[in-house]
């Protein structure tokens, strides 16, 4: 992957303001409605998903985009080792042993597959 | 009877394993980092700055796709909304404290900090919960640091061929997996996936905020059909 072109002076901005944001979305209710004991029932709902769809969105084209295109065949390693990992994922819920897992699927996949 | 000391001590001895689930992610934001060529500095200012994992990872990535700063600044929202989730449910526990260590307890306030101290919480009413907290986060804060630095240090120095920017998406995985436990949250899973598939070609790189938006309507829309919800929340809230 190329270098980002993002320069020191913008990489301080986003850094800052990603922190910021972060900082309020975590002080919101003990800062500011410690005497509530509860969040809005809606919100609580829809928070309840940002995770999945976060965190799939995040994941999903990075397995089955290659080269620019959607790739669902076998010859994908990405698609191969994502799918072992989550396998490992499911059964153990260990983040290291899906790592060691997917990893080492990739390496041997890619040198198969050259 | 429980006192700063000991109550510091059991939450330090609770969060001793989970550190080492978090090294190697905080080593893959490390490494993820300098392969897109952030500099050191600012890849260990987001470690002490953001300090939370998954938007991190996002950040690098879009930083990677030399997406709009705003559009980084806005999935690290999104990515983070949860923490508003557990900010509100441990506000009761901290209401006593003083407004100085409100503001240090949240900044501290990570999914496996929230996920021990209020397991602790609701088990023990005497805990201080200030201490017991501050136990939890501590180690937990200092190996996502260590683990940064470690990550830069070996980053700079892997071979291409290792394929370590796989890591990422593996870690995402690591995550996700264990999110997705009824149909509803499927459903967010399955459709925010396709649709940041669908969505990869917007402009500004809006593809991955588009597919968490749809996916989160999606999981509400399912568990409205379906009217089960995990924590029997839906049935009592109309």
């Amino acid at each position: 992957m190329a270098p980002t072109t993002f320069d020191d002076a913008t990489l301080w901005v986003v850094i800052l303001a990603a922190g910021v944001v972060t900082y309020a979305l975590r002080l919101s209710f003990i800062a500011l409605f410690g005497r509530l004991d509860d969040v809005p029932e809606s919100v609580e709902r829809a928070l309840r998903f940002v995770p999945a769809a976060v965190l799939s969105a995040l994941v999903v084209p990075q397995l089955v985009v290659a080269d620019g295109a959607v790739s669902l065949s076998p010859t994908n390693p990405r698609l191969l080792a994502g799918a072992l990992a989550a396998a490992v994922a499911w059964r153990t819920e260990n983040i290291l042993a899906t790592l060691v897992v997917g990893m080492g699927a990739m390496l041997l996949l890619s040198a198969a597959l050259g | 009877m429980s006192s700063p000391r000991s109550d510091f001590l059991s939450g330090v001895r609770v969060a001793a394993p989970i550190t080492l689930g978090v090294f190697p992610f905080g080593m893959i934001a490390g490494v993820a980092a300098v392969g897109v060529g952030i500099p050191a500095v600012q890849t260990l200012a987001m470690s002490v700055v953001i300090f939370a994992g998954a938007s991190q990872l996002a950040a690098i990535e879009l930083i990677g796709r030399n997406a709009p700063a705003a559009v980084v600044v806005l999935t690290v929202l999104v990515i983070n909304l949860r923490h508003v989730m557990y900010s509100a449910s441990l506000a009761p526990h901290f209401r006593r404290q003083s407004a100085r260590w409100k503001g240090l307890l949240a900044y501290l306030l990570v999914d496996q900090v929230y996920a021990l101290s209020i397991l602790e919480f609701e088990n023990d009413e005497e805990t201080s919960r200030r201490w017991y907290y501050l136990g939890v986060a501590t180690p937990l804060w200092l190996t996502w640091q260590t683990a940064t630095v470690v990550g830069i240090i070996f980053g700079a120095r892997t071979p291409e061929g290792w394929h370590l920017e796989f890591a990422v998406p593996l870690v995402f995985l690591a995550v996700l997996v264990p999110a997705v436990t009824d149909r509803a949250t499927a459903a967010a899973a399955l459709v925010g996936g396709a649709v940041a598939v669908v969505a990869a070609g917007l402009p500004y790189n809006l593809g991955l905020i588009v597919a968490a938006v749809v996916g989160i309507g999606a999981g509400l829309a399912v568990e409205r059909a379906t009217g089960v919800s995990t924590d029997g929340a839906a049935g009592e809230a109309e």
